[in-house]
């Protein structure tokens, strides 16, 4: 599921407050355009990003955001992992379907999420939290 | 196989001994090969720059082109190889002006028979293909690139949006559309509406021969797109076989416009502008 | 916290966002908005989202329930200046934006927001020339 090389250190934004998920898009949005992702995949990584921070902070109580530049042949793109320690999700299967909400929310966080990046990975077990990675890819 | 330190020693030796002489030879095969293609002051220097990189290997005891102390002698290779790429030399004529360093080699060590000069030829021979598989792998990889720009370009040209009238842009499709195009060409029809305002666009496929779920998707989605943005979207040209493929593919068009032409489409956004004032009018009047 | 400034503009509220809005700014700005319809008494609300470089799930509800809002306060609501890439990435994160008008630009807004309240038939609005379908 998840190839590729690693380049540089990964940057690492906490996720505790709402600002925070302003933060993370931004450090997102800096990543995106230093690899040379087109402007629409700049937003679709931006805008995943976005909800999955927020599903961080509401759902998994808070958590943070790793963020690191990847190489796969001629290929770059950038990966973040979203983790928190929260409780974990017991059906991932309904959590990923459209319009599925435990918070009051579209229900589009997960699912749509997954539809903008071209990598996507959970981990999650209950009690002990959640580890989401996605990678977006230049073309 | 590998050149011993020593091989590598008298190899670079041999080349400093007799380096005029071995490029000028070196040079008068190239240049019979590429038939005056290629300026002699050119070729001139790019021999010197490859006798000078094969001479420093040698000196650093180069076993393999591979090796650590190939690398100047790889970017030398490379840029000759990326250069005739580009200028339209084949890849036999590429590779000759390697390999024509061989037969340069053969005759000043046919003079200076010992006993190890079979031994060494058989070495050098091999490093002199090394080269000549590297040369020809860059070569194809500049070529490869060179391919990818010029699609990329044609992509560029192929796509136009036109104004038609106040308001009303149109995007006449025309040749295969594959995903990656389509992607191209939606994007661009979306900012050209943001650019000249146009709260209308006309999507022209007369000219597209087939149509596949993939860019019926893409087509779908630029108009659901462009409705967000607040302008609207009609399909024109449909073929009568694309029409069929769209109903077997099951693909819905919902409540999107579709015309069969492009003078239709442009009398539905002129009527429905116009009509909309009309029936206002007698509704108020009513 | 940001706030994001509402302007009254003749008979309309225009809210142009160019911050990169937390959560709590969003939903600050719905509370906001409702308490000038009502002050203002404007019928129509312009929401200029030129400057946003996305609008995810949570953007995209405030969105929406500002359009009710204002509906059930006798308002129009018009969203504005969607860029390309934002458009296309909501389409496919599945976000169709029910119940929201949209136009290119505020001019379009404007005139899109004229003529809706010309058709309801507001009297106060044939004066006007903002609205270029309406006839003398």
């Amino acid at each position: 599921m998840t190839t590729g090389l690693d380049l540089g250190t990964p940057a690492t934004q906490a996720i505790r407050s709402d600002e925070d998920v302003v933060r993370v898009r931004q450090l997102v949005r800096t990543t995106a355009v230093a690899v040379r992702l087109s402007l629409v995949d700049q937003t679709k990584l931006v805008t995943a990003a976005s909800e999955l921070a927020r599903n961080t902070l509401i759902y998994g109580g808070g958590g943070s955001a790793e963020v690191t530049t990847v190489a796969d042949g001629r290929r770059r793109g950038v990966r973040i992992v979203f983790a928190d320690q929260g409780p974990g999700i017991p059906d991932l299967d309904l959590a990923l379907t459209d319009g599925y909400t435990t918070g009051g929310g579209l229900g589009l966080g997960l699912s749509g999420a997954r539809r903008l990046v071209d990598d996507f990975d959970i981990k999650t077990a209950v009690g002990e939290g959640t580890a989401i990675t996605i990678t977006k890819w230049s073309r | 196989m590998a050149l011993s330190a020593e091989q590598g020693g008298r190899l670079a030796d041999l080349l400093s001994r007799h380096a005029d002489r071995l490029s000028n030879r070196w040079i008068e095969i190239v240049a019979a090969s590429l038939r005056g293609r290629l300026s002699r002051a050119e070729l001139a220097r790019q021999v010197q720059e490859l006798h000078r990189a094969l001479v420093d290997a040698g000196r650093q005891g180069l076993g393999e082109l591979a090796d650590e102390h190939g690398g100047e002698l790889r970017a030398v290779l490379a840029e000759l190889s990326t250069t005739r790429a580009r200028q339209g030399f084949s890849a036999t004529e590429t590779a000759i002006s390697v390999f024509a360093i061989k037969d340069a080699l053969l005759e000043l060590m046919e003079e200076e028979q010992g006993e190890t000069t079979l031994r060494d030829f058989v070495a050098f021979s091999a490093l002199v293909d090394q080269m000549g598989l590297f040369t020809f792998e860059t070569f194809v990889r500049a070529r490869e690139s060179l391919i990818a720009d010029q699609a990329e370009q044609l992509l560029e040209l192929s796509t136009p949006v036109v104004k038609l009238w106040e308001g009303v842009v149109a995007v006449p499709l025309v040749g295969t559309l594959d995903s990656a195009r389509a992607q191209v060409v939606m994007e661009r029809l979306l900012q050209t509406l943001v650019d000249t305002g146009s709260p209308y666009a006309i999507i022209d496929i007369t000219g597209v021969p087939a149509v596949d779920t993939q860019v019926a998707q893409h087509i779908l989605k630029t108009v659901v797109a462009a409705r967000l943005m607040g302008a609207d979207c009609i399909i024109s040209g449909i073929r009568p076989q694309i029409a069929q493929t769209i109903v077997a593919l099951g693909i819905e068009f919902g409540d999107i416009a579709t015309k069969a032409s492009l003078a239709d489409a442009l009398r539905h956004v002129l009527r429905q502008t116009g009509v909309e004032t009309t029936s206002r009018r007698a509704r108020r009047e009513a | 916290m940001e706030r994001v400034p509402i302007l009254k503009i003749g008979d309309i509220l225009l809210v142009s966002i160019q911050v990169d809005m937390s959560d709590q700014t969003a939903i600050q700005l719905q509370e906001d908005l409702a308490e000038r319809i009502v002050a203002t008494g404007c019928h129509g609300v312009i929401i200029d989202i030129t400057a946003l470089d996305i609008v995810d799930s949570f953007v995209g509800r405030m969105l929406s329930t500002i359009a009710s809002i204002s509906k059930v306060l006798d308002a129009e609501t018009v969203v504005v200046g969607m860029r390309p890439a934002v458009a296309i990435t909501l389409v496919e994160l599945g976000l169709s934006l029910n119940g929201i008008r949209t136009a290119l630009n505020v001019e379009r807004g404007m005139e899109l927001i004229a003529a809706t309240r010309a058709d309801d038939g507001d009297v106060a609005f044939d004066d006007e020339d903002a609205d270029p379908t309406a006839t003398p």
